[in-house]
């Protein structure tokens, strides 16, 4: 409708010159990275692809992302809805304190998100005599990539909820509460419908950064081939021995599960435009 | 609060007829204080153990000093260079229709989407100096990878979805009655786009522009396979952390970090500011 106002109208000439050069500006800055990781991981065909991608080391990083990606998502799921509930339906002193520090894992780099564990419980670290005593290991871990993953992943859920949940205010929950409704059948029966398209959406995200993340999990991984080095850094160990084929293969399925992403990402931002908390900037 | 609170004094938190307030804030707070609080205290003190002049000495340290410059340079001209193309790119998605539009809108998110270090080999291989693009410009004797200008790239891409989608909501939302207002006493469409959209625009360009900026600043799996990581040349900041942990200098480590942090805040900071006074000019 707006597109058709005639005084906002662009001269033809200017808006196909945009038009031109946006197309040709994502071309090479997102579709050429995108093309490469296909056209290089099919380098010694398909045969070459898949003995690459049966490779004892590849396999055992596709399994520990996915076990790392399984404890993170589930951790800052639960304290998503924790903390969207806790901001959502209550009013407390130092409420927008709480909800600046729930963001800080974003703008903080990932390396320093790894870092302060290995401050923390690394050999030299505060913690780090206290653990030994016990035996305990964190850092070069995958209770130290678990950390680092939920730290750089914790904001994902909550800031996807607490936008909706504050928006639909707790008039129904308390109507269930007076009608003699449980805590969690509350929960369960009144707010989950109403928040179970953003909250797929935040564990979306939540999950894509952290089967990606490379910064944060690379400082306290220490990259033990085969046993601490997830997809990412197992890309970067076969790139660093020049063994580019696999590299890019490794990285084709993680490339692949982005477009799932963004596919899964668009189709729930058409379907549940309404629904979902309009902040689409992060 | 309301008068009725004021006058039973000062609470912590108004009364509810909902469950769950004590176990979720609870929750919420430890969560919270183990995986941030605590590993930021940690980053606070930390750089200081080893005493001032230690701190000092790293931060002087030429090879530091050229590290933080080309980060934060870099970062700068990248999220620059994603203030035009994003803001180009934003008013095309918004303003026009054509074939494949909605696909277009959808890949904006790749590079949030796209693992680091994919995008990173990937760049390394187009922009090597035998690359599909790195060959088209080695002949002339200009280096992309491996160099300052590498980083940028890799910094233009994880940045770019940033300032699209600052600016789509704000132009989608825009009034068109001052657009229609002013064409109609008389205004071209570049005056108009320049003294009616522009200001209005700004503050969401602003926004972009910072988050851009603060991504690139710490980014790492992007950067450091296109960069070649030669010291003093094209060496980041977060690099730097890492071979500082390398060499178990935690002090030196954490100090690295916090100064990052520490300047990336204050720019931030500044940027908000800059973003409340353009918000100011373009509402009067």
């Amino acid at each position: 409708m707006s597109r058709r106002s005639i005084a906002r109208r662009d001269p033809p000439v200017l808006a196909g010159a945009l038009i031109f050069l946006s197309i040709a500006y994502f071309a090479v800055v997102l579709l050429l990275p995108l093309a490469t990781v296909s056209v290089e991981a099919l380098r010694r065909g398909f045969g070459g692809y898949f003995q690459a991608l049966q490779d004892p080391d590849a396999i055992s990083a596709i399994r520990l992302t996915l076990l790392v990606a399984a404890i993170a998502v589930p951790l800052n799921t639960v304290f998503g809805l924790a903390a969207a509930w806790a901001v959502s339906k209550f009013e407390f002193w130092g409420k927008s304190a709480l909800v600046t520090l729930i963001d800080i894992p974003f703008s903080i780099s990932p390396v320093i998100s790894g870092l302060v564990f290995v401050l923390l419980y690394g050999a030299n670290g505060w913690f780090g005599p206290l653990l030994d005593k016990y035996n305990i290991q964190v850092i070069f871990t995958v209770t130290g990539l678990v950390l680092a993953t939920t730290l750089v992943t914790l904001p994902f859920v909550a800031r996807e909820l607490i936008p909706l949940m504050q928006a639909q205010g707790s008039d129904e929950e308390s109507a269930a509460a007076t009608l003699g409704a449980g805590p969690w059948r509350t929960f369960f029966l009144v707010t989950l419908p109403n928040i179970r398209w953003a909250l797929m959406y935040g564990v979306l995200l939540c999950t894509a950064r952290a089967m990606g993340e490379f910064g944060a999990v690379a400082v306290v991984s220490g990259t033990i081939r085969g046993e601490t080095a997830t997809m990412p850094l197992h890309v970067e160990i076969l790139y660093n021995e020049y063994q580019s084929v696999a590299a890019f293969a490794v990285a084709s399925l993680l490339a692949l599960f982005a477009l799932v992403t963004l596919a899964v990402k668009t189709l729930l931002e058409a379907q549940f435009a309404d629904e979902l908390a309009a902040q689409r900037a992060r | 609060m309301t008068a009725a609170a004021r006058k039973r004094g000062w609470r912590f938190a108004e009364p509810s007829a909902l469950p769950g307030f004590g176990p979720a804030l609870g929750f919420t707070l430890a969560y919270l204080s183990f995986f941030v609080l605590l590993p930021l205290t940690a980053l606070t003190l930390r750089p200081w153990e080893a005493g001032f002049d230690h701190f000092w000495g790293v931060m002087t340290n030429e090879r530091t000093i050229d590290a933080f410059k080309l980060s934060f340079g870099a970062s700068f001209v990248a999220a620059c260079i994603n203030a035009v193309f994003g803001t180009v790119v934003a008013w095309v998605l918004v303003r026009y229709d054509f074939p494949g539009r909605r696909l277009l809108d959808a890949f904006v998110d790749l590079p949030f989407a796209l693992p680091t270090a994919v995008a990173g080999i990937s760049l390394a291989a187009i922009y090597a100096p035998n690359g599909l693009v790195g060959s088209l410009f080695d002949p002339y004797g200009v280096r992309i990878a491996y160099t300052p200008l590498g980083v940028m790239i890799a910094l233009v891409f994880v940045g770019f979805p940033f300032v699209v989608r600052s600016i789509q909501p704000v132009l989608e939302d825009f009034d068109s009655e001052a657009e229609e207002a002013a064409a109609t006493l008389g205004a071209g469409r570049i005056r108009t786009i320049f003294h009616v959209v522009a200001p209005a625009l700004l503050p969401a360009l602003l926004a972009g522009f910072s988050l851009s900026f603060a991504r690139a600043v710490g980014e790492y799996g992007s950067v450091i396979f296109i960069a070649g990581n030669i010291p003093n040349v094209s060496e980041i900041a977060p690099l730097l952390i890492v071979i500082r942990l390398e060499e178990f200098d935690y002090a030196g480590a954490a100090g690295v970090g916090l100064v990052m942090l520490v300047v990336s805040f204050v720019f931030l900071l500044i940027l908000n500011a800059l973003q409340g006074a353009a918000g100011r000019r373009g509402r009067a």
